[in-house]
């Protein structure tokens, strides 16, 4: 018999009983609808996160202090690390392939402007911030790129903190201080928003020299480096190790590339996407037994239709796939309605919430549908197998 | 063309053995027509049941068209049915939700017959069995002579070589027996 008759056979069957089939097929719907509208979920917050974390560009390498590693002898050799200093920096500036290094000390300190005064986060950076961390200067100019021990006392506000210190006027040549120093704001920097717990906007940016003395410490807490898009990042890392030894005598610095954080992150986001799929499809395989009970039922109803079948010549295979079909339908079916409905659910909860990231996954809307066709098969091979087993003789006494 | 010899079909029914058949041996050639009459729980239904390779007997041989088939396996067996039997029962068997010409076309869907011929057959079946008008109408909106002889449409629309039916006007009364003209007409008996 072919296909495409099994198939009519099959949807005749289940169109005879609407409402049945409809409310089965509900069941499935609602799975795959949740699984489609966590993933949705899930798949936001991944590229949402990833945003955050790639807003300051893709090129970019960060060298830390500190090595954590385990060594054959233990306790008797002092480890011994030392500062990563405005020098380091320069020195990895001069590396082929480095467009651009940003020492980078940070803290927080009570910043004070006539007479208001507010706590705020305090960047001590290099000139080099508006390129490397892709954050633009709106008002006035950025600090100036100056040589080591003369920088000046200059501060660059972030946007929020201007408007708390400064309401609507222009601070631009004003004086704020900082701890026990006063500085010359002589720019303010675009809105750029939150950023792992740091408001960008609520900060203000100082020469790193300067903040390295304001928060009394030896050693930078990172140098951010830019390099150039084509460039090796293994080689690029090579070099800043060979760089950093030569002059720190071993290797006391931990490097952080851009793509290792990602791909960690990516890996854990991924496994949190899959994690409420993974929920979602509870409801699903509640949905699958949903559909297990009706095929049973159905078989026991129509045991008779099943032997007259097998009486005119139906072989068992033929009756197998005939139950088998009308659960995959139903899935399928299903699976389809679901899909519909997460996906309207998705823009729903999106147009009602708009500060919630919600991005249809179609890899996992397919493998919704894959899977809710699984759970028919699943739940219609017992009943299949035994409306095929009947003996007909017996089955069409049953009427 | 059917040749049963010394067929024996046995139930147990708790520890006895109760005998439906007991040595039953019986020759049918080509175009023959054969009636078996005798009181109710005489064993009938089952001996056609056998020749309808619906049952097997406990004992015996059966050759049907100069073939053993009383040892064939399941699937051989529906395959015979399909191609050369046709059967009408007695209770109706048609499957309630299919109409009149779903039904009749049921036999002609499992032998894999393309779509269109098995629409020209349906049809021509049903304007010689006098159901056209009904084609389209359920079982339940039909009389029981008009599902019997939708059930003999359907045992018909095949062309089978063995056409066996089982008491098929004993579960109509008397008018909607004499409705049943078309068995007759299968048979070559008026």
């Amino acid at each position: 018999m072919p296909f495409k008759d099994i198939i009519g056979l099959s949807w005749g069957a289940l169109m005879a009983y609407r409402m049945r089939s409809f409310l089965t097929a509900l069941g499935i719907s609602v799975g795959i609808a949740a699984v489609v509208l966590l993933t949705s979920i899930g798949e936001g917050v991944h590229r949402f996160v990833l945003a955050e974390f790639t807003q300051f560009g893709t090129n970019l390498l960060a060298v830390v202090p500190g090595k954590t590693a385990t060594f054959g002898v233990s306790g008797a050799i002092v480890s011994t690390v030392r500062p990563l200093s405005l020098a380091d920096g320069e020195a990895l500036a001069r590396i082929d392939g480095v467009v651009a290094v940003v020492p980078v000390v940070q803290g927080n300190a009570l910043v004070e402007a006539q007479s208001k005064s507010r706590r705020a986060f305090v960047f001590g950076v290099g000139s080099a911030v508006p390129t490397v961390w892709r954050i633009k200067v709106t008002t006035g100019k950025f600090l100036p790129a100056e040589e080591r021990g003369t920088a000046r006392a200059f501060a660059v506000l972030g946007s929020k903190l201007t408007d708390e210190l400064f309401g609507g006027t222009n601070p631009l040549g004003q004086r704020i201080r900082v701890g026990q120093e006063r500085y010359r704001v002589i720019g303010v920097m675009e809105r750029k928003g939150q950023f792992m717990g740091f408001d960008l906007d609520d900060a203000v940016y100082l020469p790193a020299e300067r903040a390295l003395e304001l928060f009394n410490r030896e050693s930078l807490m990172e140098i951010d480096l830019l390099y150039e898009p084509g460039a090796s990042v293994d080689r690029l890392v090579t070099d800043i190790k060979r760089a950093l030894v030569s002059r720190h005598g071993h290797e006391d610095f931990t490097i952080i590339t851009q793509k290792q954080m990602l791909d960690v992150l990516g890996s854990i986001l991924d496994v949190l996407t899959f994690a409420v799929a993974a929920l979602g499809s509870i409801s699903l395989l509640v949905g699958g037994v949903g559909v297990l009970t009706i095929m049973t039922i159905a078989v026991t109803e129509r045991t008779s239709e099943i032997g007259l079948l097998r009486a005119l010549g139906a072989e068992r295979d033929q009756i197998s796939k005939l139950f088998l079909t009308e659960a995959v339908v139903l899935a399928g079916a299903g699976g389809l309605g679901g899909l519909a409905a997460g996906v309207a659910l998705g823009q729903i909860l999106h147009a009602l919430i708009p500060g919630l990231p919600v991005q249809m996954s179609w890899g996992y809307a397919l493998a919704g549908e894959v899977l809710a066709i699984a759970v028919g098969l699943a739940a219609g091979v017992v009943p299949a197998r035994r409306a095929a087993k009947l003996d007909p003789l017996e089955a069409l006494r049953n009427e | 063309m059917i040749r049963l010899q010394a067929i024996e079909r046995r139930f147990a029914v708790g520890d006895e053995a109760v005998y439906a058949l007991n040595g039953v041996s019986l020759n049918v050639e080509k175009g023959e027509y054969l009636s078996i009459m005798g009181p109710s729980g005489s064993g009938k239904s089952t001996l056609l049941h056998i020749i309808g390779l619906l049952d097997r007997p406990t004992a015996g041989q059966y050759w049907l068209a100069g073939k053993d088939v009383t040892g064939l396996a399941d699937e051989e067996r529906a395959q015979i049915r399909r191609e050369k039997i046709g059967f009408v029962f007695q209770l109706f068997h048609l499957v309630p939700r299919l109409t009149a010409a779903g039904n009749v076309e049921l036999p002609l869907t499992l032998a894999g017959l393309p779509r269109e011929e098995r629409e020209e057959r349906v049809r021509e079946i049903l304007a010689a069995y006098g159901l056209s008008a009904r084609a389209r109408h359920v079982p339940s909106q039909l009389s029981g002579g008009e599902r019997q002889r939708v059930a003999i449409a359907r045992a018909t629309v095949t062309r089978p070589e063995i056409l066996l039916a089982d008491e098929p006007t004993g579960n109509l009364d008397r008018g909607s027996g004499r409705e049943v003209t078309g068995i007759d007409r299968v048979f070559g008996h008026p």
